[in-house]
């Protein structure tokens, strides 16, 4: 019998993992949380909207359907939507057990499968880092990824005016969104200033030339941000949000190359929203429950053929590094051909390596341009929430570090709470580790063992018999 | 001006017209469109928030894509859904909810 590889994650990378799994002669599963495939990039319109015309809002649709319908349609794909993977089994011999609830997001009742595959391809994605700032926790102020899912997703607009802030080439795409929504967009702030953007940018035009469509799409932004008279202003920031239980005000200043402010540059502007981001947290409370090891405590660490440290285990798209759409999907590719055992010396694994290689090279070159400044924490106030989910402030999280419980990250955490509440760390993890290091060390901002959440009564419930064969929601 | 959905009329995607649907929020009738997330309808309302934290202070949207877990919300009587990840149905009974009413 062939291989069986489960792919999560249904975004580029995902896509791309199943298409390559299955063109090695695998049998494959691909599940997503979400009710339809594409991910972050390639955000589908609700059914419901019965759009006509979806591609009006992407960049390569076209290629998008193509890939989609190839894959979902396929005789050995078993394509499960609205699938979240809880949890993951480390097992003594090949890849973990795959723990899969079906059914309504959060709902209760879902059913429970456990899937045993031969080959696991992990492609969840990322989510907004936001730095924190006094009055982040604002209504109305939203991660410029939540501004862009609903503009793209719902035709929602998050607010009119808006200001956009931040850092990164993320900026711009949310920008044209908006503005393509009809929101009045009042500027699009990057904090570095114009000498390290254009130098990130500019460095090695070969490799610019290289992935001209990645660079093309990002010129069409910045036209389209020149047409409608918006202002990029580069090494200015958000610093403060205020508002009487919303945001109403925006305090923008001048940052210095390490992101201190410039004294005496401060600016309020009146919002209804305020969309920001500090660039991408990838999702790695699965490879870490897998067991993979990381690189530099931020990535998954993955070989020439997207293999992480654990055998069968595979990962591509923003978990190995945050490299845009394109990488994800050619990672993906190369990742789903291993894990469905093609062969290594294949002539087209070889060229997706070399197009792999060379997105990687420009994802370090955005990185270059958009680096956060270290002296962000400037910005905060001992009242400064932290950790939006328990409220931690900045002043209780330094002072405990610096008390008598201090010693680990893990005492500072069970002392102040922080990283405690709902979201598991996901937002204020990166964030925490960052103040507290060189304080308290140790801890993982990472480990989530339940990686999404599961009601008591289902995990009362035995798993359900896993089909085999092949069944299709849509 | 506020939070609002684009007008399917003029919306370049070619959305079909919109089918309306009717949730209700702590009791009161809230009017949303078909496809649109319990998020989508409640801040297309005009409502921006709808849970509280541990200090009462108000929440809503942050993320948009289920990592921030501040959007929770009742639904027909199940704690802890994220708001921004369910699709509204017709007849949904929804409560907002606070950090300690557990
Ligand atoms: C909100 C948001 C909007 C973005 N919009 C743009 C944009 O407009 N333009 C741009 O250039 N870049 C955008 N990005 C960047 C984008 O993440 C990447 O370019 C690209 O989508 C990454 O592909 P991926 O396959 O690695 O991950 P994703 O596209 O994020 O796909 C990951 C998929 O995995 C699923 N998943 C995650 N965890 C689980 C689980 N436990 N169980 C089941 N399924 C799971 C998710 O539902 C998701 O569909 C956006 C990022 C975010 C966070
Ligand atoms: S807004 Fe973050 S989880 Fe819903």
């Amino acid at each position: 019998m062939s291989r069986h590889v489960v792919v999560v994650g249904s975004g580029p990378a995902g896509l791309g993992a199943a298409a390559g799994a299955l063109r090695a002669g695998a049998r494959v599963t691909l599940l997503d949380a979400a009710e339809d495939p594409g991910g972050q990039y390639h955000r589908m319109p609700p059914a419901a909207f019965g759009a006509a015309r979806p591609g009006r809002l992407h960049h390569g649709w076209r290629g998008f359907e193509r890939l989609r319908d190839r894959v979902l349609g396929h005789p050995r794909c078993a394509w499960w939507p609205e699938s979240a993977v809880w949890s993951v089994d480390r097992t003594e011999q090949g890849p973990p057990h795959v723990h899969v609830l079906r059914g309504e997001a959060d709902g209760a009742g879902r059913e429970r499968h456990v899937l045993r595959p031969d080959g696991l391809v992990l492609a969840p994605g990322a989510h907004d880092r936001v730095l924190p700032f006094p009055g982040w926790e604002l209504p109305g102020v939203y991660t410029a990824g939540a501004a862009q899912a609903l503009a793209k997703g719902e035709r929602l607009v998050v607010g009119d005016p808006v200001l956009i802030a931040g850092s990164g080439p993320f900026l711009l795409p949310v920008a044209a969104s908006l503005i393509e929504a009809g929101a009045t967009v009042l500027e699009v702030l990057e904090a570095n200033p114009a000498a390290t953007v254009a130098r990130g940018w500019a460095a090695r035009p070969w490799e610019l030339a290289a992935q001209a469509g990645k660079a093309g799409e990002l010129a069409g932004y910045a036209g389209l941000l020149a047409r409608h008279r918006v202002p990029y202003r580069t090494g200015r920031a958000v610093i403060e949000a205020r508002g009487d239980g919303r945001v109403e005000e925006a305090v923008t200043a001048r940052l210095h190359h390490d992101w201190s402010v410039v004294p005496g540059t401060e600016r309020t502007v009146p919002v209804d929203a305020l969309c920001v981001t500090h660039g991408f947290s990838p999702q790695l409370e699965l490879p870490v429950a897998a067991g993979c090891r990381l690189r530099g405590g931020a990535f998954t660490d993955v070989d020439d053929d997207q293999r992480t440290s654990v055998p069968g285990v595979y990962a591509a798209g923003e978990i190995t590094g945050i490299a845009g759409a394109p990488a994800a999907r050619t990672e993906g590719l190369l990742a789903g051909w291993a894990a469905g055992g093609g062969d290594p010396g294949d002539r087209a694994a070889a060229a997706l390596r070399r197009r792999r290689d060379r997105a990687r090279a420009f994802a370090g070159r955005l990185a270059a341009a958009h680096p956060v400044g270290a002296a962000w924490p400037g910005w905060l106030r001992p009242d400064t929430i932290v950790c939006r989910c328990e409220e931690t402030d900045y002043g209780t999280l330094l002072h405990a570090a610096d008390g008598a419980a201090a010693g680990s990250a893990r005492a500072v955490r069970l002392g102040t709470r922080a990283g405690l509440g709902p979201c598991q760390a996901r937002v204020c993890g990166p964030t925490v580790a960052e103040l507290l290091r060189g304080r308290a060390g140790g801890g993982d901002p990472h480990r989530r063992p339940v990686a999404q959440p599961i009601r008591l009564g289902e995990l009362a419930n035995p798993p359900v018999d896993t089909p085999d064969k092949k069944e299709s929601a849509r | 001006m506020s939070a609002r959905l684009v007008p399917a009329a003029g919306d370049r995607t070619g959305r079909r017209p919109d089918v309306p649907l009717r949730i209700t929020v702590d009791g009161e009738p809230v009017d949303g469109v078909a496809g649109q997330t319990l998020a989508g309808v409640l801040l297309a309302a005009g409502r921006r928030t709808w849970r509280r934290g541990p200090s009462g202070a108000p929440r809503g949207v942050f993320c948009g894509i289920g990592a921030c877990f501040d959007c929770l919300l009742t639904v027909n009587g199940v704690r802890d859904v994220r708001a921004c990840r369910r699709r509204a149905r017709d007849g949904d009974a929804v409560a907002t909810q606070s950090r300690d009413a557990r």
